[in-house]
């Protein structure tokens, strides 16, 4: 006992020591020749791997943003498919060195475990998902329930508060991975399961048959979703924000895949100038390379590009923009300016 | 060759003799590995410290005061609710680790040994049987046998919903008193009603009277060689005065029926799925182990002693019973325990199923939730090395 007590000693602190390790991320980051990026284990539309093996989606496009941002080159990413209980600890030790994986930005998460949020890439709330043989059309009906929820996220204390407030008990079944918890769901093993709306429409989307199946209109928290890094290094949390703040903006002033080189060589906004690098030194300001932007916007496409390729309405998923439109479309989505 | 030869008595001690005298040298590598032993722990000390102050990180327990703000779904006697605070979620998940391990315990001695003892049978089939079961079972990683037999519950078996209706698809089994879904399985359970008390008197009198024959029939048995057959005596002593008693009374005793209320079916005594499947897959891998430590037990007494058993005329199955199990026990019991062992620390696997255990609650969702990773951890492992 007394050896292993040892080895699981000398692991932790092995990890915290790869966690102190690094300084500066940005220089780590570009010493390696990658960037290690946390995703989950696979969400439809968010993670997945394509049929090439390789990483895609919503979330993995931001990864792939910030390496091009920093390497110019979207390939300089690699993955470390995290579940909702690892994913904070391979953070802070340094296993990665960014996660974007349908993370919820919540206090705790920021003061106490010691992440910056570097904004807020998709607004969600946690809904419900029940086949529709089971008659229930309102998350109030489901006094008794057996529900089925990923262990280790906001959705498990939101659900256990929601039923408290509402006077409902239910039979919680913890669950480590989506892929496990839609098998135990299909299975019948649960009644219902419940994580954040856009990861059941994306589950859903995986069904034999999605039309068997209904979301519950309840959305029972708001779940802003978001990338994060590690506290104490604002340079790489500056990247990372601005690199999504760059998507956003980019979708505003209609800076396209397509057209972003023909932009880059000037044009009549200052602002798409100064993200382009045609104008002031902004680029030295965050420690990259004057056309990181354009290797953004080339790679990864605008917020709105990236959102129709992978979850929007002609998608499998199809998820209308809702909350996740541009402040002028009627959303919440608002970059604060570039200057 | 003298012994003052070898002596060296006048020899004075020098301090190159911690290298070079066989008598000091072994201190000398002892001292230095616990040198060595202790820097490494310092070091692992001081890393950690420093560690959490660059992190900003406090070393602290206070949180496990805070509540706890989730649900489980196993709680055996707690007052728990998503209100409680941490230190109870820890304890619920403890007394579930703690369930999981006594039922394994159980249920793998009684199959370790008695798929022990049949390897050794003289039945071809029944050896090779038994063999079959112990090498197949011990050689696949017990993670992968608690997933299977949690999916073969999950997709085999019939949702509480197929119960539903006039013309179900499934039905209860023994008249409604066992209904096995997918969900986990519900066993009637016995609601005691006034009088019981009178027919469980006379049931602890009945025992100790049976008690009382065997010794008496132990010692008829010792003085004039006749067997009695104690053991249908022995019900019959227990058994019919206290049914005698119970009918007597009125049946002062009901049935607490599972039924299907709501989504679930509610009453009598209710495992849940992901205990079925831990507990069994743990009593399968970890009996298949105590076979062999009770196979190399019997082994490990003399055949003399089956030969000597025979000569007087005892029966195979008496043999086994009365001479070679109670010598075998002195092997076996040492590695038991340790299997025992095995089996609880095994049983932190249960994740993997969704059983909230001790790694569950505390190593798992309070640790997520609160971000106190040394702290849940270091309170874990102490928890499985005490236990």
């Amino acid at each position: 006992m007394k050896k292993s007590i040892l080895s699981i000693a000398t692991g932790v602190a092995a990890i915290l020591a790869a966690g102190a390790a690094s300084a500066g991320t940005l220089e780590d980051v570009k010493a390696k020749g990658f960037l290690q990026c946390g995703v989950s284990t696979g969400v439809a539309g968010f993670a997945f791997t394509d049929a090439n093996g390789e990483w895609d989606g919503f979330d993995v496009t931001i990864c792939r943003a910030v390496a091009a941002a920093v390497f110019g080159d979207p390939k300089a990413v690699k993955f470390t498919p995290t579940t909702g209980k690892t994913r904070f600890t391979a953070l802070a030790s340094g296993e990665i060195d960014m996660l974007a994986r349908n993370t919820t930005w919540t206090f705790s998460r920021d003061a106490d475990l010691k992440f910056t949020f570097t904004g807020v890439n998709f607004y969600d709330g946690q809904g419900f998902i029940v086949p529709k043989a089971l008659g229930v059309s309102s998350a109030k009906e489901l006094d008794g329930a057996t529900i089925c929820i990923q262990t280790g996220t906001t959705t498990e204390l939101n659900l256990a508060d929601y039923f408290r407030s509402n006077n409902m008990k239910y039979d919680p079944v913890p669950i480590e991975t989506n892929a496990e918890a839609q098998q135990k769901y299909l299975a019948n093993a649960c009644d219902a399961y419940t994580t954040d709306a856009s990861g059941l429409a994306a589950t859903r989307s995986t069904f034999e048959k999605p039309g068997d199946h209904l979301i519950l209109p309840e959305i029972i928290s708001k779940e802003p979703l978001g990338p994060l890094v590690r506290h104490g290094d604002d340079q790489w949390a500056d990247i990372n924000r601005w690199v999504l703040n760059v998507l956003i903006i980019a979708e505003e002033k209609g800076l396209t895949k397509a057209n972003v080189d023909k932009m880059a060589m000037g044009s009549d906004d200052p602002e798409v100038n100064r993200i382009l690098g045609k104008e002031g030194e902004y680029s030295a300001m965050i420690g990259l390379e004057k056309d990181w932007a354009v290797n953004v916007i080339k790679t990864a496409g605008n917020y709105g590009e990236i959102y129709e390729k992978y979850l929007g309405v002609d998608t499998d998923i199809g998820l209308a923009r809702g909350l996740n439109a541009l402040w002028t479309d009627g959303g919440i989505l608002y970059s604060p300016p570039f200057r | 060759m003298s012994i003052a030869a070898v002596e060296p008595s006048e020899e004075r001690f020098r301090i190159g003799m911690l290298l070079t005298d066989t008598r000091y040298r072994s201190y000398t590598i002892q001292i230095f590995a616990l040198f060595l032993l202790m820097l490494i722990f310092a070091w692992l000390f001081s890393n950690v410290v420093e560690n959490f102050a660059r992190l900003g990180k406090t070393f602290s327990f206070s949180f496990m005061l805070d509540p706890s703000s989730y649900d489980i779904n196993q709680i055996l006697w707690y007052d728990y609710t998503s209100r409680s605070p941490h230190w109870m979620a820890a304890l619920v998940g403890i007394s579930n680790t703690l369930l999981v391990a006594l039922l394994g315990c159980i249920t793998a001695t009684v199959l370790g040994v008695v798929a022990g003892v049949l390897r050794l049978s003289k039945n071809w089939v029944v050896a090779k049987l038994m063999t079959v079961y112990i090498e197949v079972i011990r050689n696949i990683p017990v993670l992968i046998q608690i997933l299977i037999v949690a999916a073969v519950i999950n997709e085999a078996l019939p949702a509480p919903n197929a119960f539903r209706g006039a013309d179900p698809e499934a039905t209860a089994m023994l008249g409604g008193a066992l209904v096995l879904t997918n969900r986990g399985f519900y066993l009637a359970a016995p609601i005691f009603e006034d009088g019981f008390v009178s027919v469980f008197v006379v049931f602890l009198a009945m025992v100790v009277g049976s008690i009382v024959f065997g010794r008496w029939a132990h010692k008829q048995q010792e003085q004039t060689g006749t067997i009695l057959p104690t053991f249908w005596i022995r019900l019959g002593i227990i058994a019919i005065p206290t049914l005698i008693v119970f009918y007597v009374m009125g049946s002062p005793m009901s049935w607490d029926i599972p039924e299907l209320k709501g989504f679930n079916f509610r009453g009598g005594m209710f495992a849940r799925d992901s205990l079925i499947a831990l507990w069994f897959a743990l009593s399968l891998y970890t009996g298949a182990f105590i076979a062999e430590n009770v196979r190399a037990g019997i082994q490990a007494v003399s055949h003399g002693q089956t030969e000597a058993a025979y000569a007087l005329g005892l029966r195979p199955g008496r043999t086994m019973q009365m001479v070679i199990l109670p010598q075998a026990l002195r092997v076996i019991i040492p590695p038991l325990i340790s299997q025992y062992l095995n089996l609880t620390k095994n049983s932190s696997l249960a994740i993997a199923v969704g059983y909230m255990d001790a790694t569950g609650t505390l190593g798992g969702i309070t640790l997520n939730q609160t971000g106190r990773e040394m702290e849940s951890i270091l309170l874990l492992m102490l928890f499985y090395l005490i236990g």
